[in-house]
C-alpha cells in the first residue's frame, strides 16, 4: 500500500497533524459543557421566532447583502477572467482571493464606517478574485472546436459569446449558483463585526445565552438556504438585483476625508509616520513579527493541519450517510439533512457556538472547520458513489466500504480536500477574531487597540500564508495527477 | 485597476440613492458594548430620547460590536457623542482634535475593579491580589475595556512582574463584563477582572449565583466611564450646541435612567481627568 503516491501523501499529511496534535491547545475548559450543549439544543427545539423586532429585517438584509455583493464579484470576476492569462493579474486576483471577508471588512469599517458600502465591498471583492479563477478555468475547459468553424472575420466578442460562453453556460450557472450560497453565508457572517445582518442577532443572543432565539435564526437561516432552488428563479433574477441595493439599509453616511486618512495616515507604519524614517522601521518590524507574526502563524498553520486531517477523516465517516450503496431511504434523508446542515453552518458560527459551549481552545475550531468543511466534501464524495456500478456479488457492509467504494473515491476525496486546504487556512485564520491564538487574534488585537498600521501588516501576511497553501496544494494536486474541479 | 474603479464608482452610485435617510442633522451617539446588547439598547433608547427632547434635535443611538468601532465611529465623525471607558475615551479623544470629555458618572471618578473567582478555586477575599492566582485560568474582558483589561493586567504586572500569559495558564478575553461574570461563574474560567458597577448592579437584581463565585479582590479606584464629544460639533449643529448636550446630560435626573447605567448623576469632567488612564495605558503598551 505504501507504494501508492496517494497513501504516502496521506499518511504524511496524518503525521503531521499528530504532531501538531502535540503542539496544540486542545482543551474543553467549561465546567459542563454538556449541559450548555443541551441548553443549546432544548433552545433550537423551542425556537423563538418572536424574539427581536430586527429578525425579518436581518434575514432581508442578508439576503440583499449577498445579492449585490455576489452579483458585483460575479461581474468584475467574469471580466478578470477575460484577462486572467496575464500574470499581474492572476496575482491580483490571488490576493484579493487570500484576505477573507471579515477582514476586508474590518478594514472598510475603518473609513468607510457602518456604511452599506462596506458589507458590499467586503464580499464583492475576495468573491471577484474567487469568481476570476473559476471563471477562467470553465472558460478554459472549453471546446476550441466551434471556434474553428467560424468564417473568417468574424468578431471576437461575437465568437466569444456564440462560441466559448453556451459550451460552459452551464457550468457558469452552477458555480455562480453555489457562490451565491456561500455569498449568504458571509453575508451573515458579517453582522458579527456590526454590519446589520443575521449575526448582528445571532451574536447578542448567543453571547447573552438565549439559545432559543438563536436556534430560531439558525433554522430560518437552515431553511433560506435549503429553498434557494424554490426562490432563486432565472426570471426572478433581475428583479432581485435590481431589487437588492435598495434594501441594504442607510447605515450612516461616508466621511470621504476618513478614506484619505486611512491610506495615508492609518496604515503607514508608526516610525516612518513619526518621521523615524527606515532606521526605526526595522525594530517595528523585528518586534510585530516576533510577538505577533511569528504566534499568530504557528498557531495558524498547526490548527489547519489538524483541522485539514479532521476534515478528512470525517468525510470518510460521512460520505456512506447519503450513499446509494449503505442503508435504506430513512437513512440516507437524514444522512441528507445531518450534511447539509453541516454545510449550510458557517465555520465561523459553529465555531462561535462551540466556543460558547466548551470554552476557550483549538478544540471547537477544529471541530467546526472539521464539520462544514466534512460536510461539503462528504457530500460531494457521496453523490459520486452514487454514480459507480458495483457487481451484484459485490462484498456489504465494511468490506464494501473500505474495498469497493473507498479505493474507487480516495482521489478524487484527495483532490477535494487539497482543494479545501487554503479555504481552511483562510478560516482557520479568521476563527482568531473568536479568541483562539491564530493570526486572526492578532490582527483583531492591532484593530482593537486603534493601531491599523500593524493590522495591515498582519492581513498581508496572512494573505502571503494563504498564496503560499495554495501554491503547495496545487503542487501537491499537479504531482499525485488528481483532477481538480472547480464547483467545490 | 479599471474594473475596481468601475466596480467603486458604480457601487458609490448605487448607494447614493438610498443613503440619504439619515440626514446631516441627526446627532448620533454611540457606546462601548460593555455589557449585554439587549440592556445597552434598552438604556441608550432612553438617553436618546431624553436627549431628544432636551436638545430638541434628532438623536440616535447606534450599537457596535467592539470597543474599537465605537471609537472608530467618533473619529470617522459618524457619531459626535459617545459614552466611552477611561481607555476608549483616551484612544478616542487623542485621534479628534478639539474633542473634550464634558461628564461622567459620580462613581466614575474612583471606579474599582473586582478580582473575582470560580469557588471550586477555593480562594478568599484579600486586600492584595492574592498571590494564589498565579496558574489559574483567567479572562479580561474585552481587549479594549479599562475595567476589564487596562487596570487588570497592570495590577497583575505591578504585583507579578510578568505579564498575564506568564502568571496564568491561560488567558482569554471574554468580551464585556456580564460574559466575565457568566464565564467565572460557570468555571468555564477560574479567575476573572470585572467592572464592580456591572457586578454590584447583577447582584442586586440576584443574577449571581454566589455559591459559585465570588470576589477575591476589590482594587484601588481609578478614574473611568465618561461622556466625549467631537470638537466640531458646534460648527455643525449651531453655536453652544456643546453646552447644551453637557448642560443636558448634567442635569439627568431620570431615577430609571440613571440606575440602568447605574450612577447616582452625572457630574462635570475634563480630558485632564483621564491622564492617570493615558499614563498607564501607555506603560503597558496599549497606545503609543
Amino acid at each position: 500500500m505504501l507504494s501508492y503516491p496517494t497513501v504516502r501523501t496521506s499518511l504524511i499529511f496524518l503525521a503531521i497533524a499528530l504532531v501538531g496534535l502535540l503542539f496544540a491547545d486542545i482543551a474543553i475548559t467549561a465546567n459542563n459543557p454538556w449541559r450548555d450543549l443541551g441548553n443549546f439544543f432544548l433552545g433550537v427545539l423551542t425556537p423563538n421566532f418572536f424574539s427581536s423586532e430586527g429578525l425579518l429585517t436581518a434575514l432581508l438584509r442578508t439576503v440583499a447583502f449577498a445579492f449585490v455583493g455576489v452579483t458585483v464579484g460575479g461581474v468584475c470576476g467574469f471580466f478578470l477572467a477575460l484577462v486572467y492569462r496575464f500574470l499581474p493579474v492572476r496575482v491580483f486576483c490571488a490576493f484579493i482571493r487570500a484576505i477573507h471577508e471579515l477582514f476586508w471588512a474590518l478594514i472598510f469599517l475603518q473609513f468607510f464606517g457602518f456604511h452599506p458600502l462596506t458589507g458590499v465591498l467586503a464580499i464583492a471583492i475576495p468573491y471577484s478574485g474567487i469568481f476570476a479563477k473559476v471563471y477562467s478555468e470553465i472558460l478554459e475547459e472549453a471546446d476550441p472546436e466551434p471556434g474553428r468553424l467560424l468564417p473568417p472575420g468574424t468578431g471576437t466578442i461575437a465568437a466569444f459569446l456564440y462560441t466559448r460562453i453556451p459550451d460552459c453556460w452551464v457550468q457558469l450557472r452552477t458555480y455562480t449558483a453555489y457562490r451565491l450560497e456561500c455569498g449568504l453565508r458571509s453575508s451573515a457572517i458579517l453582522g458579527f463585526v456590526g454590519l446589520p445582518t443575521l449575526g448582528f442577532y445571532l451574536e447578542t443572543s448567543f453571547s447573552q445565552g438565549m439559545y432559543s432565539d438563536a436556534g430560531a435564526m439558525l433554522i430560518l437561516f437552515y431553511v433560506l438556504i435549503a429553498t434557494i432552488p424554490l426562490w432563486v428563479r432565472p426570471k426572478l433574477l433581475p428583479v432581485y438585483i435590481v431589487g437588492a441595493p435598495f434594501f441594504l439599509g442607510d447605515g450612516l453616511p461616508i466621511v470621504w476625508g476618513n478614506v484619505e486618512r486611512f491610506f495615508t495616515e492609518d496604515i503607514v507604519p508608526s516610525p516612518l509616520r513619526d518621521g523615524e524614517g527606515l532606521a526605526g522601521l526595522l525594530p517595528w518590524l523585528n518586534e510585530l513579527m516576533i510577538e505577533q507574526a511569528l504566534p499568530g502563524i504557528w498557531n495558524t498553520v498547526v490548527l489547519t493541519q489538524i483541522a485539514l486531517v479532521a476534515t478528512g477523516i470525517l468525510t470518510l465517516l460521512a460520505f456512506p450517510l447519503i450513499s446509494n450503496h449503505f442503508g435504506g431511504p430513512i437513512r440516507r434523508t437524514s444522512g441528507h439533512i445531518f450534511l447539509v446542515i453541516a454545510r449550510s453552518t458557517p465555520e465561523y458560527i459553529l465555531a462561535y457556538i462551540l466556543l460558547q459551549l466548551w470554552g476557550p481552545s483549538m478544540l471547537p475550531a477544529v471541530v467546526a472547520l472539521a464539520l462544514h468543511n466534512g460536510g461539503i466534501i462528504g457530500h460531494l464524495i457521496g453523490r459520486q458513489t452514487n454514480t459507480i456500478r458495483l457487481r451484484s456479488d459485490a462484498p456489504k457492509g465494511f468490506n464494501r466500504y473500505s474495498w469497493e467504494l473507498v479505493p474507487r473515491i480516495y482521489r478524487s476525496f484527495l483532490a477535494f480536500l487539497f482543494y479545501r486546504w487554503e479555504i481552511i487556512m483562510r478560516e482557520t485564520a479568521i476563527l482568531g477574531i473568536l479568541g483562539i491564538y491564530t493570526l486572526g487574534f492578532y490582527v483583531d488585537s492591532a484593530i482593537q487597540s486603534i493601531r491599523f498600521d500593524q493590522a495591515m501588516v498582519l492581513i498581508l501576511i496572512t494573505a502571503m500564508l494563504n498564496i503560499g497553501v495554495d501554491i503547495l496544494g496545487r503542487y501537491i494536486r499537479r504531482k499525485l495527477a488528481l483532477q481538480t474541479m472547480p464547483t467545490c | 485597476m479599471t474594473h475596481n474603479l468601475i466596480r467603486k464608482l458604480l457601487i458609490i452610485g448605487l448607494c447614493s440613492l438610498f443613503s440619504a435617510a439619515v440626514t446631516a442633522q441627526t446627532f448620533i451617539f454611540t457606546a462601548i458594548p460593555d455589557e449585554d446588547e439587549t440592556k445597552l439598547v434598552e438604556r441608550f433608547r432612553g438617553i436618546a430620547d431624553y436627549l431628544s427632547e432636551e436638545l430638541d434635535a434628532d438623536v440616535k443611538y447606534i450599537p457596535v460590536k467592539s470597543y474599537a468601532a465605537a471609537v472608530s465611529a467618533f473619529r470617522n465623525n459618524q457619531v459626535q457623542l459617545a459614552w466611552f471607558g477611561g481607555l476608549s475615551g483616551v484612544q478616542a479623544r487623542s485621534l479628534v482634535p478639539g474633542s473634550q470629555a464634558i461628564a461622567q458618572g459620580t462613581e466614575d471618578q474612583a471606579f474599582y475593579v473586582y478580582f473575582i473567582a470560580h469557588e471550586s478555586t477555593g480562594l478568599d477575599r484579600q486586600d492584595s491580589l492574592p498571590e494564589d492566582v498565579r496558574g489559574k485560568t483567567f479572562t479580561f474582558g474585552s481587549k479594549g475595556s479599562t475595567s476589564g483589561r487596562l487596570i487588570p493586567e497592570y495590577l497583575i504586572r505591578e504585583t507579578f512582574g510578568e505579564a498575564p500569559e506568564d502568571v496564568f495558564s491561560r488567558v482569554g478575553y471574554s468580551g464585556n463584563h456580564t460574559r466575565t461574570l457568566r464565564l467565572v461563574e460557570s468555571g468555564t474560567y477560574e479567575v476573572g477582572a470585572m467592572n464592580f458597577a456591572v457586578w454590584e448592579k447583577e447582584l442586586e437584581n440576584g443574577n449571581i449565583d454566589t455559591d459559585a463565585v465570588k470576589v477575591i479582590w476589590k482594587t484601588p479606584g481609578f478614574p473611568n466611564y465618561q461622556w466625549s464629544i467631537r470638537g466640531d460639533v458646534d460648527e455643525n449643529y449651531g453655536e453652544g450646541f456643546t453646552d447644551r448636550v453637557r448642560e443636558a446630560l448634567l442635569s439627568l435626573d431620570d431615577p430609571e435612567l440613571l440606575e440602568s447605567f447605574p450612577r447616582s448623576d452625572f457630574i462635570p469632567a475634563s480630558n485632564d481627568d483621564y491622564e492617570p488612564i493615558r499614563k498607564v495605558a501607555k506603560e503597558i503598551g496599549i497606545i503609543d
